[in-house]
């Protein structure tokens, strides 16, 4: 048995039944780490444990007497006092940090080349991006580097890495996990959730850190509660939704066609397909690329040098152009022309899905319009990086949970299905993952990883 | 210089009483304490850390909002003000611009004059800075303290009303209890906005309109300066027009060795605040079965005391209002009545009595200012070893206070004074009494 | 509608962001065009809808107010670049008498 292999599910079970020891298990990951770590630059900071459940946390998340540097030159030094809630509650089911993940700087961005401390490569294609900002996350799933991993999502940054590296990547709900802990991007649509091996894991992972902890005023007292029964049940009978939106130009013609595979998979498994409309979703992006730089130009205000970390000088390019971006957008007289307006356009996309999901149980489409690409390719051209984000953004707007899945490849190169659900009901795009996870082989696929 | 009006509206700022601070859980009792142990990640600006409501913080600013007339809003929400100094940890304030909490109010001067209250809102306090040499220290304490900001329209003429409106602010914020309005302290700051015109009759033609400046008076942290500063200001603004020069809108604070006013920051360097919806506070929406809760809570306010005063017992205006200066003074003053109605003793004789004999309240029980008025000294307990026995008496019987008394809460001797009261059925002589007591707590 | 030096500078200053010759120049274009991407906004009509700031629909979230212990002095300066007195350490901040 190759113990990195395993889920983290099978994982718990193994360890149950005394297959091998906490110990054993540590340092199977903590090996492989060693020899992987230098090739895919996946790991800021490794943390060797003997005991617990070994998991890869990005670096964005506040972990207390352990470096946490948001992948930024301006935070290189910063020892934390105090544990994100999150963590608190992962210690507390006896889960240990075994790294800091690499992630694009303070979270902004698509591709994990932001970061302060070089890229992470994609462990299918090691000259290819991961796709971001959770990319060291993700990464480490896939090369089978932890049990587990936490990345963030204000965007995307779960679900599109998830995506391009072949893992399960799950955006719960905003207001499900608290946020509390984790360096802030976008206040109000900043979320915390597993990268996971399977969509069992994801739905365990969830439970472990959903509900309300009195810190974060957004955090419903609901937790997520894994009803094993409930995951498996099938999804005969089920009313799938597929935005005519989502399929239209800028969606790679390999992709496309493995997305709809996915979909006849799922109607083969006895759903309904039902085709839907989100008319204001092609005004998604525009709305949140004035929302998430306002939001980001104050949530970055803190970083003065005084009480923690160095001079405003030293953050990374991306970071400069979206609080530049923020900033200019809330200047004095252009409030109600960017920022009011985009507030007012969220609404429509919220209403959209609530339009939407009036009819139908969740709904499917791509996640990202094309599979990982060269390092370097979008580097200079931030529009078009930003336009990428095209399918994944709406959910956080709308504060919507999102899950992706692995569903096959384009050109030798992972493409995950995702599948939105309405708020607060993260077991039914779960129950869809599950089903099709089940009735399809990827799961097993794994990078070639020589070494 | 009499053909000239000045215009001036205030900004006061007031530091709530609450136990915590206003986005977090630490410890609001800052002053005095040693730097930087007041703080946690929230008041600190740690990244990832995030806000969350004092409700009774929002309670009191309501409070203060229904004592000035002033409408509640019923959906209300916290903003963040962005700008940049070392005593902003968050590099934003949090507060609030465009949904405020209390809006639309009014106060009456005794001059009758009635002052506009534009808004009453919540904010945070900023952390403090002490310069030393070429450098600047910050300590944080203070940081994240619930400030009140009340706004008032632009109606004060003359700087004695700007006086008179600041003393019934602080008579006020002390009789809801909700803040301890010390200026000294800082619990109470003022910031003025001041402008001068020349008088000229409103026509229809010409009608009445501010002026298109104003200078705003900011970081002066006492009251006795604020006032010295707008006077400076009243003169040398009319000065200036009578010379024909054009006056700008600007920010001035106040050089007290040089007693004058000095240019901070002139328009084009004005701030651009940038005020946003705080994405991490859900609104606060206010019920009118809120509103009316917390209006039921409201004690008598002070000018309904004073005129309740002057009708009930037939008081002067002035004696009302000096009997109700304080919440203590006038319940004092009620009690010394309620016995004095048993005694034959008036209101009018108390309230002469209290005003001229400037009665300490603190060391006088309403009953013996009942026994002197009746002039029955009669049966006081003047004796030296029976003051000794009761005073022994009275200190076994409280041990609490007698605790109390030697941590140093000046108070607990009011309670033992009060009950050598009880037991000489209000015969002891306080003035001879207290030093015995005093010697007694101090053995 | 390309961005000039001046508005470049003067977002850059209220940022407090210091900017290169170099990253003004870049700063400018760049956001120029994510400006023009953004003005398709204007296409929606959103003349009677609401905004939504908080998608969470709660409201009236608060706490009591109880205290909790506070950092030690020494865990709220440990990330401190430069201390002194218990206190956070940075330039000279004067306003001009």
């Amino acid at each position: 048995m190759n113990i990195t292999e395993l889920t983290l599910t099978e994982t718990l079970e193994a360890l149950k039944r005394k297959d091998f020891s906490e110990e054993e298990l540590n340092k199977a990951y903590l090996e492989r780490a060693a020899k992987l770590n230098p090739k895919l630059n996946i790991f800021l900071e490794i943390k060797k444990n003997s005991c617990g459940i070994p998991a890869a946390i990005k670096d964005a998340i506040l972990t207390k007497g352990m470096k946490t540097t948001a992948a930024s030159k301006i935070l290189s030094n910063f020892l934390p006092p105090y544990n994100a809630t999150v963590i608190n509650k992962l210690i507390e089911q006896g889960i240990s940090i075994l790294g800091k993940t690499n992630c694009d700087e303070f979270a902004m961005g698509g591709s994990g080349e932001n970061s302060a401390f070089g890229s992470t490569k994609n462990p299918w294609n090691l000259n290819k991006v991961t796709g971001g900002s959770s990319s060291g996350s993700a990464a480490a799933v896939a090369a089978d580097l932890c049990a587990f991993a936490l990345g963030s999502d204000t965007g995307g940054s779960i679900r599109q890495p998830a995506s391009l590296c072949g893992v399960v990547g799950l955006k719960p709900t905003y207001g499900r996990v608290p946020r509390y802990g984790l360096i802030a991007m976008a206040s109000s649509l900043d979320t915390i959730g597993p990268i996971t091996k399977s969509v069992e894991d994801a739905a365990q992972v969830l439970e472990w850190i959903s509900g309300s902890d009195g810190y974060d005023s957004n955090c419903s007292d609901t937790k997520f509660t894994l009803q094993p029964e409930r995951l498996t049940q099938g999804i005969k009978g089920l009313k799938i939704g597929v935005p005519k939106e989502y399929f239209s130009e800028g969606l790679d013609p390999e992709v496309k066609k493995v997305i709809e595979d996915a979909i006849k998979k799922l109607e083969e498994q006895g759903a309904e397909i039902v085709e839907v409309s989100l008319p204001n979703s092609k005004y998604a992006l525009a709305a949140y690329y004035i929302i998430v730089p306002s939001e980001i130009s104050a949530n970055m205000a803190r970083f003065d040098g005084i009480r923690y970390g160095s001079a405003r000088a030293d953050f990374g390019p991306e970071i400069k152009r979206r609080i530049m971006l923020g900033t200019y957008a809330l200047s004095s007289g252009y409030y109600e022309e960017y920022y009011a307006k985009a507030a007012q356009v969220r609404t429509l996309v919220k209403q959209d899905f609530d339009k939407a999901f009036a009819n139908v149980d969740v709904i499917v489409g791509p996640v990202s319009p094309t599979t990982t690409w060269n390092l370097g390719e979008k580097i200079d051209d931030p529009l078009t990086m930003y336009l990428s984000d095209i399918y994944t953004i709406s959910a956080n707007l709308a504060g919507i949970p999102g899950l992706s899945v692995p569903c096959g490849f384009a050109d030798e190169l992972p493409v995950g299905l995702q599948i939105l659900g309405k708020q607060w009901d993260e077991e039914t795009i779960l129950r869809v993952g599950y089903a099709y996870e089940q009735a399809t082989e990827w799961r097993k696929e794994k990078p070639k990883l020589s070494f | 210089m009499n053909n000239y009006e000045p215009i001036i509206g205030l900004e006061v700022h007031v530091e709530l009483n609450t136990k915590s601070k206003m986005f977090c859980r630490c410890s609001a009792d800052y002053f005095g304490k040693e730097p930087n142990t007041h703080t946690c990640p929230v008041c600190l600006g740690l990244p990832g850390a995030l806000p969350v409501i004092n409700k009774q913080a929002i309670e009191s600013c309501i409070k203060i909002g229904l004592a000035l007339g002033c409408q509640i809003s019923k959906k209300s929400l916290f903003e963040r003000k962005n700008y940049f100094y070392p005593d902003l940890p968050k590099g934003f304030q949090i507060s609030q611009y465009r949904w405020p909490l209390c809006i639309n109010g009014q106060i009456t001067l005794d001059s009758g004059q009635v002052i506009r209250i534009n808004r009453v809102h919540q904010e945070e306090d900023t952390g403090k800075l002490s310069h030393r040499g070429d450098v600047t220290l910050v300590d944080f304490n203070r940081s994240g303290v619930p400030l009140v900001e009340i706004v008032t329209e632009p109606d004060f003429r003359d700087v004695e009303s700007v006086r008179d409106y600041a003393k019934k602010l602080q008579q006020l914020l002390r009789y809801l209890g909700v803040s301890n309005a010390d200026m000294e302290r800082g619990d109470m700051r003022l910031e003025a906005n001041i402008s001068v015109h020349p008088i000229a009759i409103a026509s229809k033609a010409s009608p009445w309109r501010l002026p298109d400046y104003r200078v705003e008076l900011k970081n002066i942290n006492s009251f006795r300066f604020i006032v010295a500063a707008i006077e400076y200001e009243i003169k040398r603004q009319i000065e200036a027009l009578e010379k024909g020069e054009k006056l700008l809108q600007e920010t001035r604070g106040w050089n007290e060795d040089k007693k004058c006013t000095f240019l901070q920051r002139s328009k084009e360097e004005a701030h651009d605040y940038r005020y946003f919806p705080e994405p991490d506070l859900p609104e606060i929406e206010i019920q009118n079965s809120d509103t009316k809760k917390i209006a039921e809570q409201l004690p008598e306010l002070p000018w309904s005391k004073s005129k309740r005063f002057a009708d009930e017992f037939k008081l002067t205006a002035t004696q009302a209002q000096i009997l109700s200066e304080s919440k203590e003074l006038a319940w004092f003053f009620e009690e010394t009545v309620k016995h004095g109605n048993k005694h034959g003793v008036s209101a009018k004789e108390i309230a002469n009595h209290l005003i001229n004999k400037k009665t300490d309240i603190n060391i006088v029980l309403p009953v013996q200012v009942i026994e002197e008025l009746k002039g029955k000294r009669v049966g006081i307990i003047e004796n030296k070893e029976e003051l000794e026995e009761l005073a022994e008496q009275a200190v076994k019987k409280n041990a609490n206070a007698v605790l109390d008394y030697k941590k140093g809460k000046e108070v607990a001797l009011q309670v033992l004074i009060g009950a050598v009261m009880k037991l000489s059925l209000g015969k002891a002589d306080i003035a001879k009494l207290k030093p015995i007591l005093e010697k007694l707590l101090k053995s | 509608m390309k961005l000039t030096s001046d508005q470049i500078k003067h977002v850059a200053k209220l940022a407090n962001l210091p900017l290169t010759p170099d990253e003004e120049e870049k700063y400018s274009d760049q956001l120029s065009k994510i400006l023009e991407y953004v003005e398709q906004l204007n296409q929606v009509d959103t003349s009677d809808v609401e905004s939504t700031f908080n998608v969470t629909g709660q409201s009236n979230v608060m706490r009591e107010d109880e205290t909790t212990p506070s950092l030690s002095q020494e865990e709220a300066l440990s990330n401190a670049p430069r201390k002194k007195d218990s206190m956070f350490v940075t330039k000279g901040v004067f306003e001009e008498q």
